[in-house]
């Protein structure tokens, strides 16, 4: 991305600047924690907790939560092969994310920037793109994914690629959206008389302002894509046992249900915080990041009377 | 002590906003008779509009506060009254209109319907308000009326539409009618006889008129009397003339010293050769001609008006030269090259000589960019004007040339004023070293006295750079002080050109005298003779 004349702003006082801004606003603060403590599992989880997470132990099937007696892994009970659910949550965090991130990444950059085209060239292009996003719109999701991952390996590789292409058009439809409105605007006009070039009008005037709705959509999208690979996962085309994931977890626990809950709640709370944590966090970002919203975050708690 | 119709005593509203508390009116106090006009005249951020809004209860509390005061309405205070009641003041006693009358149409009715409907929401029986609906529309000039009742908003044109609020404001023949900038956004000879059509109603029906406006023009045209406005006080008040005449406030003094259209006309120097040849430039849009064949000459250094009512082209014109559209035809000579013929690429290193100033400066700066990074992208697109290392230098400088302060450069554009980002923009333009800038209703948008400094400013930048201007106007005063010559533009034609003595001292096109005749002048003297020749062209 061209922005050769952003690194002046960007001072050393801009870090501590957004630390300010992020304390100013609690809950996007504590979303940020717990995504650290989320990112921190995923990266250190497997090489410390994979021999405790798969190690069965049949005497602590099932085991409730909240007791120390079996030791600390134990504190969220175990599950029907009595394996520590605390240790198996903080293992599957890797895989979870890495799913999840890279579908979202990769929806994002490719649906974006064919909405970007689609919508800043001709009217021909625009249109055959608008119409590959609706064929794939058109086809259920789950059963392309059926397909594909039938004809292919099941690995995080190709679920990543299933899922990234299934939500492409959300990402494409609403940035061609959006240009088609930003491009009318009086300052993608002024750049055109200065004679800026089509690239540097698209990425420095048209993107940053439709980022924040991208980023928005992101977040939602990444528990859409953690429960849609735990649903292929359940169909046994997803994630292969002993590979673990959140998603993979929930639907391993629904038929205990009635008799231990625990099994698919605490790997569902995984999923709901880490959702919701991207939501707030996301909320607090496009205040952050827009410089006409930005005072609301840099009033802090004051009040003015 | 006499009761007035609407007394406003001693009020004062504070805001909460991001900046602490702004005391947006501090105690005033006004009042407004029956068959009366009242003026309420002052700048943006006076306070001017807050007043209304208190009586229209549309203040948004919080953010808003009324700390203290009356509003006094036949005696009652509407402060104290309850919701319920003063709905029912709102709108059968007391009515609005407001400045674009597109955004208080709904869209998606019929305005026969929607002028109906506020009569039946104070209890009106279908059939009446139908009727009353169908005499109103009639009574303010909206031509077939009968056909008027289906048709929608958009199918109306500004006049019209504003006609139609007015209409709307006075179904349930309401005492008083509060009018915050009625005319601001229309022409000038719409403005004038929108303005008449107050008059005449006013006459008719013997209510107040309590009217909001900025514009001195409108205050001698219109007003019995006027209370100027300056950040949240009353200044004073008086009747036009004594304040045209004996105004004893500092404010009220540069008010009317801020007024266009008084000073020197310039004196064109027929010397140097054109630098831009327009021939037979024309646009359509489908069947629609905008532009049918216009001709003229742009001289180096010289300023050239182009002013013309909305629709007859005048921006057209500037889009075309600077290729943000395509024309359907005709040439443009800059320096011997035709700017309509040219490539993208081949146009690149031609935009650096011209540039333009948009209208709404808010619109016309990207609100994600800092001050600094929107002057210096101009040379980011066209190296080779100025080394990245005196990037810095040369913002301040421009800065400072445009009358800001070097420091502003890491400001974001919202946390100028409008005239300071009007100033950012004519400072992006100098950037690129332009020879000639094209300002499309460029002081449109500020109010009288910022109106009076910018144009002061690109004065001073005409004569220290030798830039030449192509200025696009509907304001035809502030056209008088500052350009050399001017083309009178009607219905995508050029009606009449010439220098500006001989535009404004002795027009000779029917289209031009109805022009000036409609413009307002501050003094109430001269608008009563404007008025005067108005009429009579109109017959």
């Amino acid at each position: 991305m061209a922005t050769p004349t952003t690194d002046d702003t960007k001072a050393p006082g801009a870090l501590r600047r957004y630390a300010r801004m992020l304390w100013a606003d609690k809950l996007a603060c504590a979303a940020a924690l717990f995504l650290l403590m989320m990112l921190l599992f995923a990266v250190f989880g497997p090489t410390l907790l994979d021999g405790a997470a798969s190690k069965q132990n049949l005497r602590a099937r099932n085991a409730a939560p909240f007791t120390l007696e079996r030791g600390f892994l134990y504190l969220l009970g175990g599950d029907a092969l009595g394996r520590p659910l605390l240790a198996r949550i903080i293992v599957a965090a890797q895989n979870t994310l890495v799913i999840a991130a890279g579908a979202v990444a990769a929806s994002m950059a490719v649906g974006a920037t064919l909405g970007l085209i689609a919508g800043y060239a001709g009217r021909t292009t625009g249109e055959v793109i608008m119409r590959l996003a609706d064929v794939i719109m058109s086809f259920p999701s789950l059963l392309l994914a059926v397909i594909v991952l039938y004809m292919l390996e099941p690995s995080i590789g190709n679920l990543v690629l299933v899922l990234a292409i299934t939500r492409i058009p959300i990402y494409l439809r609403t940035t061609r959206a959006e240009v088609l409105e930003v491009r009318e605007r009086m300052f993608v006009q002024a750049a055109q008389v200065m004679g800026a070039s089509t690239l540097r009008i698209i990425f420095r005037h048209i993107l940053p302002v439709i980022l924040p709705t991208l980023l928005t959509i992101a977040t939602l999208d990444f528990a859409f894509v953690m429960l849609a690979e735990s649903a292929l996962s359940f169909l046994g085309i997803g994630i292969q046992p002993p590979e673990i994931t959140w998603g993979l977890m929930v639907s391993q626990g629904r038929q205990y249900l009635t008799s231990a809950w625990w099994l698919a709640f605490w790997p569902g709370l995984a999923i709901i915080l880490t959702t919701m944590s991207l939501n707030l966090l996301s909320s607090w970002m496009r205040i952050a990041l827009n410089p006409t919203q930005r005072w609301r975050l840099e009033l802090g708690g004051k009040r003015n009377d | 002590m006499t009761e007035h119709l609407l007394e406003v005593r001693d009020l004062s509203v504070r805001f909460h906003t991001a900046r602490g508390m702004v005391n947006a009116v501090n105690g005033i106090s006004w009042h407004l008779d029956r068959g009366e006009t009242l003026a309420i005249l002052g700048e943006s951020g006076s306070g001017k509009s807050v007043s209304a809004s208190a009586i229209m209860n549309l203040i948004d509390c919080p953010p808003g506060e009324i700390t203290s005061g009356q509003i006094l309405f036949e005696g009652r205070d509407l402060l104290t009254l309850d919701a319920e009641t003063r709905r029912d003041i709102n709108g059968r006693r007391i009515a609005m209109i407001f400045q674009d009358p597109l955004s208080h149409l709904n869209p998606v009715y019929p305005v026969g319907w929607q002028i109906a409907e506020a009569g039946m929401a104070h209890g009106l029986p279908r059939a009446k308000a139908r009727a009353r609906t169908l005499q109103l529309l009639t009574r303010v000039g909206i031509p077939d009326p009968e056909a008027a009742m289906a048709k929608y908003p958009h199918q109306f044109s500004g006049g019209q539409r504003q006609r139609l609020m007015i209409a709307m404001a006075l179904v349930l023949k309401p005492d008083i009618l509060i009018a915050d900038e009625p005319t601001t956004a229309l022409d000038v000879t719409v403005q004038a006889e929108v303005l008449s059509l107050l008059e005449e109603l006013q006459e008719e029906t013997g209510m107040g008129l309590l009217l909001i406006t900025h514009d001195l023009g409108v205050v001698a045209e219109a007003a019995d009397r006027a209370v100027v406005m300056e950040g949240g006080r009353v200044v004073e008040t008086g009747t036009p003339r004594d304040l045209y005449h004996g105004a004893s406030h500092p404010y009220t003094r540069k008010l009317l010293a801020a007024a266009p259209g008084k000073g020197e006309m310039r004196q064109p120097d027929e010397a140097p050769a054109p630098i831009l040849q327009v021939r037979g430039l024309e646009k359509s849009y489908g069947p629609f001609r905008a532009l049918r064949g216009v001709d003229f000459d742009l001289r180096a250094g010289e300023t050239l008006a182009v002013v013309g009512e909305s629709g007859s082209g005048k921006s057209t014109v500037a889009r075309l030269l600077l290729r943000l559209e395509e024309a359907t035809g005709g040439s443009a000579l800059w320096k011997g090259e035709d700017l309509l013929q040219k490539s993208p690429r081949q146009m690149a290193p031609l935009r650096r000589q011209l540039q333009m100033v948009f209208q709404d400066p808010t619109q016309s700066l990207a609100p994600h960019m800092s001050v600094f990074q929107i002057i210096s992208e101009a040379w980011a697109i066209h190296p080779g004007i100025l080394p990245k290392a005196r990037w810095r230098a040369r913002v301040a400088e421009l800065l400072e040339q445009v009358g800001l302060r070097p420091e502003h450069a890491e400001r974001h554009p919202h946390q100028f004023s409008g005239g300071q980002r009007q100033r950012i923009a004519i400072a992006r333009a100098l950037a690129l070293e332009p020879e000639l800038i094209i300002c499309d209703e460029a002081v449109s948008a500020l109010d009288v006295s910022i109106q009076a400094q910018v144009i002061d400013l690109l004065g001073k930048l005409r004569d220290e750079l030798g830039l030449a201007f192509i200025f696009i106007a509907h304001d035809l005063p502030v056209v008088r002080d500052f350009a050399d010559r001017v083309l009178v533009m009607q219905k995508g034609e050029i009606v009449e050109q010439g220098s500006v003595a001989q535009i404004f001292d002795a027009p000779q096109a029917l289209y031009t005298q109805r022009l000036l005749a409609a413009g307002l002048d501050a003094d109430p003297d001269v608008q009563a003779d404007r008025r005067a020749a108005r009429l009579a062209l109109a017959k």
